[in-house]
């Protein structure tokens, strides 16, 4: 039993080993800010669209559609959400939103399930015809009105409410302040006990309603794909389209459905990236997210608390980009022991050469850490960029890919 | 192939276009402006001479560019990042080049050559996590995209900005006067209207050397194989790991050429407000012009003119935003009237076949 767990551990010791340097790492003065409260709490909120892409990415890349598009769906569940939210208020902008991002996913499924063209031509057809739709609508939905440009919005109307946990996390009952369990932990400053009562109240307090909403959407993913008949057609469909016809399966619907439903979630997240956030539509605001959200997907390896796990990561990694940029510069040190590690297990395992290469890279941002004492704003805005690479180049050799991912399937044709 | 399909498979993209400018019409008329008023003004316009000198220095890098995507997408990969790669080079070029001086032709060629190998390195990076880490190339050369620019700006302001300058905003020194490709207006006799940029002659050798490379040599041949037929291409011995890593750097070579053009004709040095976004663009040529030298000219041409005519539009009170909108619509709908337009050249030529072996 000790021994599987041990096993276990040593098995992921690239997810757990950049953990427990952080927790450690945050215990010095000037990097506290890497696991309070606020930096999780900030973490959640950037976490949320990038999941919901990812979920738009399952939904999609299960019924073996490639869908490169998720990043203009969310372009247009950006703009949509806030024409909505400034027309009518911050839950019909949300709807609205959704709506955006599921016509461009009707289009992409349009493109690729009934004319067969390449998936992710189509995808990149979408994400440049998104940038565009979206530029001219805003120049002509706005012409006459204050505070807009034709790069960005007014703001929305309303809010759509945040909650705090009574108790737990301090929350108001009848407007009476109650006691606030994690948050007295978390100025207790005790190792471990206190970053993970900051892990804790980041998801407890001043969550916004949205976010809820889009937290439930995981375990609703998992039912819907993994426990019901639609959802297993929708995987067969992926995997064998042919035998699945044979079945009587009908899987053009299948597919269509999927691939709208990957561009709902995705309006979703754009409209949540307004409505939860910067409450007007920016031109440029979803940053790549969408791709992102594409990656924690390939991270979780297809699965929807994996996409979870995922987001939560890069969202982090953006959250000390937005947050706490001096923090940033702690994270020089774990990368160059976590590296050092790495030099340590290649050259256990007789690989000199990597383990030669490991070293000096661990060696030169030990060097660039003791020489500076904070890392230029133009390296810490792209934070969340360079960990998706560097998190997908260790967890990308395990997934298991849909089998017929990206294949074009015509009715009545083998393949 | 036969006359009748060439001709259809020619149709493609002249459906495309009616459709687009149809939709566009539409819209025009849904916002309450004359379609036919706003494209009278905007054909007027972009046919004059003035106008057509601008389209052709804007085509250059847009063709350069479609053709660096082209080379990946011969064999089935999409390098997405020419963006942050014709950045890259501009960048590091705009610079070494502005720091010695010697005869014109070889201070050029050195220019294009500093170019051209530092963005083949930036898109290796790409190719390497593809090979080695099993990363998509569309995730990871979005990625090095936002990474590039990073990195550009904070080199621009700290490593390459021209010392003891007044100007407010960070900019590399100005390339020495051999540095500076020399305009051809003398040599048209087009006293009387700006720059046309000398390295339209670079454009149109970087076509005949991508029609020699993609279909006269073996790699050309190893990358249309590996993209019609992986499996056949694998069991002709091709390896395909050494394939997509040549690929991508052949990619980001010519990426390296796309800035260029605005660097050596016009900015004379690397600025905060040069050129970008031709990367995306030159996706777009590519797709519309089916990575074919000649259809990729055209389409450079096409969007050039759409780009140049458009700026007229606001003077008229019509959003020129539309413009960016017809092209996408263009290209969307292009994509799906040529899967159509190959399966019914595909069906022909299945009929054409079967009645040989009947009679």
């Amino acid at each position: 039993m000790t021994k599987n767990i041990y096993k276990f551990l040593l098995k992921r010791y690239v997810v757990i080993t950049p953990i427990l340097l952080v927790l450690v790492v945050a215990q010095i003065e000037s990097y506290s800010q890497l696991t309070t409260s606020g930096t999780f709490g900030a973490a959640v909120r950037l976490a949320i669209p990038i999941m919901l892409a990812g979920l738009g990415g399952l939904y999609s890349e299960k019924t073996g559609i490639v869908n490169i598009g998720l990043e203009g769906m969310m372009i247009m569940g950006t703009w949509f959400g806030a024409w909505g939210g400034y027309t009518f208020g911050a839950w019909q902008g949300v709807f609205i939103g959704m709506l955006g991002g599921a016509l461009f996913g009707l289009i992409h499924a349009i493109a690729t399930v009934s004319f067969q063209v390449d998936h992710i031509v189509s995808g990149v057809a979408i994400n440049i015809l998104a940038a565009g739709v979206a530029r001219f609508l805003n120049v002509i939905a706005y012409q006459d009105v204050a505070f807009a440009s034709s790069t960005a919005s007014p703001r929305i109307q309303g809010d759509i409410g945040r909650l705090t946990v009574p108790y737990l996390a301090g929350g108001k009952i009848n407007d009476n302040e109650t006691f606030n369990l994690f948050g007295s932990i978390e100025d207790l400053d005790l190792f471990l006990v206190s970053d993970a009562a900051g892990l804790v109240l980041g998801f407890l307090s001043n969550i916004s309603h949205l976010t809820i909403f889009a937290l439930a959407l995981i375990p609703l993913s998992v039912i819907v794909l993994w426990y019901t008949p639609v959802g297993l057609q929708m995987r067969s469909v992926g995997e064998y389209p042919s035998g699945s016809e044979s079945l009587g399966v009908n899987v053009y619907l299948m597919k269509y459905f999927g691939v709208i439903t990957s561009g709902a979630l995705s309006g979703l997240a754009g409209s949540y990236l307004v409505v939860a956030g910067t409450g007007t539509y920016l031109e440029g605001q979803t940053g790549g997210r969408g791709f992102i959200g594409l990656a924690s997907m390939l991270f979780g390896n297809y699965k929807p608390f994996g996409i979870l796990m995922g987001s939560g990561l890069f969202g982090f990694a953006d959250a000390l980009q937005l947050r706490s940029p001096d923090a940033v510069h702690g994270l020089l040190i774990v990368i160059s022991i976590f590296l050092f590690v790495l030099t340590l297990k290649n050259f256990y395992e007789k690989k000199y050469r990597v383990s030669v290469i490991t070293l000096i890279l661990s060696g030169g941002f030990l060097i660039w850490f003791l020489n500076s004492t904070s890392i230029p704003n133009q390296f810490v805005y792209f934070t969340p960029h360079i960990t998706t690479l560097i998190v997908l180049s260790f967890a990308n050799q395990r997934i298991k890919l849909p089998e017929k991912i990206g294949v074009p399937y015509k009715k009545g044709e083998l393949n | 192939m036969k006359l009748r399909l060439r001709i259809a498979s020619l149709s493609a993209p002249l459906i495309a276009l009616a459709i687009s400018f149809g939709l566009s019409s539409l819209i025009l008329l849904f916002i309450g402006k004359d379609p036919v008023e706003t494209f009278q003004i905007m054909f007027e316009y972009g046919t004059k001479g003035k106008s057509i000198v601008s389209i052709i220095n804007r085509s250059i890098p847009l063709y350069i560019s479609a053709i660096a995507v082209a080379v990946g997408f011969k064999m089935g990969l999409f390098n997405i990042g020419v963006e942050g790669q014709y950045l890259m080079g501009s960048l590091i070029a705009a610079f070494v080049g502005s720091q010695f001086s010697i005869i014109t032709p070889i201070h050029i060629l050195f220019i294009i050559l500093i170019a051209v190998s530092s963005s083949a390195l930036w898109a290796a990076i790409a190719g390497y996590l593809k090979v080695k880490k099993g990363i998509h190339e569309v995730i990871s050369t979005i990625m090095l995209n936002y990474i590039g620019t990073g990195l550009i700006s904070y080199s621009l302001t700290n490593i390459f900005d021209e010392p003891g300058s007044d100007y407010e905003l960070p900019r590399t020194p100005e390339l020495p006067e051999s540095g500076k490709m020399p305009p051809l207006n003398n040599l048209f006799n087009l006293e009387d209207l700006q720059d046309l940029h000398g390295f339209v002659f670079v454009a149109i050798i970087v076509g005949i050397f991508y029609y020699w490379l993609v279909w006269k040599t073996t790699l050309g041949f190893d990358l249309r194989i590996t993209g019609s037929n992986p499996v056949a291409a694998k069991f002709s011995g091709i390896n395909p790991n050494r394939l997509i890593v040549v690929a991508m750097v052949t990619s980001g070579g010519f990426a390296g050429l796309v800035g260029l053009g605005p660097l050596l004709g016009y900015f004379h040095r690397f600025t905060i407000d040069f050129p970008t976004g031709l990367g995306f663009a030159g996706i777009g040529v590519a797709l519309l012009g089916r990575n074919h030298p000649f259809g990729m000219a055209v389409g450079a041409l096409l969007f050039a003119f759409l780009e140049r005519s458009s700026q007229i539009l606001d003077l008229n009170d019509v959003p020129k935003e539309i413009e960016q909108m017809m092209q996408a619509f263009i290209l969307l709908i292009v994509v799906v009237f040529y899967e159509i337009i190959r399966r019914f050249i595909v069906k022909q030529q299945i009929k054409d076949a079967s009645k040989k072996v009947e009679t």
